[in-house]
């Protein structure tokens, strides 16, 4: 005899049926959003990278722009850009290791930390133009170093600086609590804990997060336009007093402002590939590198 | 007694308290100079006239100095985008943190952090050699340099921001909870919407806003790609002239101290007081309804 299922277990089924389908198809949009964000890297790598691939030869990575930026190459502004990320990296590196010291090694919880850390969250949130108008008006005209690698450094040093704190303090923290406590156990002061014990654990982490700066401040655009970069410079920086081109202001000046717009795309391209092999290039070194370290720990 | 090496060990404190104030000197030397540099415009022109005046002409004789246009402009561009960045970058969050295989995520987070890392005048070429000509064919208007360009670039910018920071949120939502729900004969999806969304509400949000903040700020890509017309947006597609594409895009012609360059530094101050109050609620939010644990369901 077969037995019937009771009305209410019919019901319960169909429901159940419902939520099963309605969970299958959230559940693929949220996966079709997860490759959206995929899609978006590799369409606009991919796009960059054919267009830009033609463009790149040995003359237009070790030559100067020439024709009024027509033809040429752009070996100033790789210097340039170099010059301007390594300075900025060079500045903010001990700021920021410092300051990431005191946050996660001697700070208490209280208001004062929680006044350095809104400071610090806040200065990560300012805006790159703001930057820009910050480096014009105090190191370019208040401290008189005039549109300079130097006032170009230090503003997008004081750019990088959040992103150096937070990397740095990720990696203090990373240190387990066993080795500041075998170090102090044996009469090692506080100092002498951090400095030999903590920050060589800390070590590779710390320029993990250098590395990231490094690109995120060779990236930048907005703030060197008012306090470093130029249109055009014939010649390669001799002195930090100099003006410099700079990757990413080439890009930007070519495609919006250049003698010839249409003529200059494959320089545009060429230029911008060259920037994000740059960027990305230094960003999946950092990421396989900190992968590594985190199995490491483990 | 104090011996030398407590006396050092002192010393070393103090220095790394004063480093670690640099943060928050260099934020008020920002502030400072701002307002030293964008102060004077008042002088011509009330405070009232300068945020709500609906002209933006700073060149002609006599000069407007009304960045409401702007100001609408940014406001627009950051809604747009936010529109398509919430959903995206939460989606994300979600399927890393709760979804994806373990190995299939620690794919998709480098991808995500690299889409953070691009620069953002390479995403505003991209939007002017590829997206604005696609659209201009797509929908038949005058110009693809335009309000929902610049949103759409922009959503390239604030999606990681987003999704990483949400990501943390969701995951640190304890595992009782979620089995707690599941036990209860509560679906995954189910689970989700009604118990781990709610127990990360805040983290989710702190997320958002951040996300927010940094379109608003965002300079490159505004100033290649939304068109530069300083006139208030009627339609998605109406070209508009955000506040830091007018500042990057007229600092160079300015007059040194001339009444236009302190106008481009108020306009400045308004920026930088709008994310400045992104990240003080974000901050707000991450402290007052800190998660702890199961305590604050």
């Amino acid at each position: 005899m077969i037995e019937e299922k009771s009305m209410l277990e019919r019901s319960f089924e169909r429901v159940h049926r419902r939520r099963k389908h309605l969970q299958r198809f959230i559940f693929m949009l949220f996966r079709t959003a997860a490759l959206v964000n995929g899609a978006a890297l590799i369409v606009v790598v991919a796009f960059i990278t054919i267009n830009g691939w033609k463009a790149i030869t040995w003359d237009f990575l070790t030559q100067a722009p020439l024709q009024s930026m027509t033809k040429g190459g752009i070996l100033p502004c790789i210097v340039g850009t170099l010059c301007l990320g390594i300075g900025a990296i060079v500045v903010a590196l001990p700021i920021g290791v410092a300051s990431a010291i005191y946050l996660n090694e001697y700070a208490r919880p209280g208001r004062l930390l929680r006044l350095i850390r809104l400071g610090i969250s806040n200065l990560a949130g300012v805006p790159s133009v703001v930057f820009g108008l910050f480096g014009l008006a105090f190191f370019v005209i208040w401290l008189k170093m005039g549109v300079s690698i130097i006032a170009g450094v230090l503003t997008l040093a004081a750019l990088t600086l959040p992103v150096i704190i937070g990397s740095t303090e990720e990696a203090l923290k990373s240190v387990p609590n066993t080795y500041r406590e075998a170090s102090l156990a044996l009469g090692a002061t506080r100092w002498q804990t951090i400095y030999r014990v903590v920050l060589p654990a800390a070590l590779p982490g710390i320029l993990t997060g250098a590395i990231l700066g490094l690109s995120r401040a060779a990236g930048e655009t907005a703030p060197i336009m008012f306090t470093a970069a130029v249109f055009y410079t014939p010649n390669l920086p001799a002195s930090p007093f100099d003006k410099i081109m700079a990757l990413p202001y080439h890009v930007y000046v070519l495609a919006t402002a250049g003698t010839n717009i249409e003529a200059t795309r494959p320089l545009q391209y060429g230029t911008s590939l060259v920037l994000i092999a740059l960027v990305l290039g230094m960003n999946l070194a950092a990421i396989v590198w900190r992968a590594r370290l985190r199995k490491k720990m483990k | 007694m104090k011996n030398k090496r407590q006396r050092t060990d002192k010393s070393v404190r103090i220095f790394f308290f004063s480093v670690a104030l640099a943060s928050i000197a260099i934020l008020f030397m920002i502030m400072i100079f701002l307002f030293m540099e964008g102060i004077p415009i008042f002088k011509k022109i009330s405070i009232y006239d300068f945020i709500f005046g609906k002209y933006w002409y700073p060149t002609s004789s006599p000069p407007d100095f009304g960045i409401f246009p702007l100001i609408l402009a940014s406001i627009a561009v950051t809604l747009v985008s936010a529109a398509i960045s919430i959903p995206l970058g939460v989606m994300t969050a979600i399927y890393l943190a709760e979804l994806a295989h373990k190995r299939i995520a620690e794919l998709i987070k480098p991808v995500v952090e690299l889409l953070a890392a691009l620069p953002s005048v390479v995403i505003g070429f991209f939007g002017m050699v590829i997206v604005a000509p696609f659209l201009q064919e797509t929908f038949g208007i005058p110009t693809g340099l335009n309000l929902f360009n610049a949103a759409l670039m922009l959503s390239f910018m604030s999606v990681p921001t987003i999704c990483s920071i949400s990501e943390d949120a969701i995951y640190s939502v304890p595992v009782a909870l979620k089995e707690g729900s599941l036990a209860l004969g509560a679906t995954h999806w189910e689970t989700l919407i009604r118990v781990i969304i709610p127990a990360s509400i805040s983290g989710i949000s702190t997320a958002i806003i951040l996300g927010m903040s940094r379109a608003i700020g965002e300079t490159m890509v505004v100033l290649m790609v939304a068109g530069g017309a300083a006139m208030i947006p009627e339609s998605l597609f109406d070209p508009v002239r955000p506040m830091p594409a007018s500042i990057a895009a007229e600092m160079a012609e300015a007059p040194f101290r001339g009444d236009h360059y302190y106008a481009l530094f108020a306009t400045g101050i308004v920026l930088f007081l709008f994310t400045m109050l992104f990240n003080v609620i974000a901050d707000h939010v991450v402290h007052k309804y800190r998660q702890t644990g199961e305590a604050s369901l």
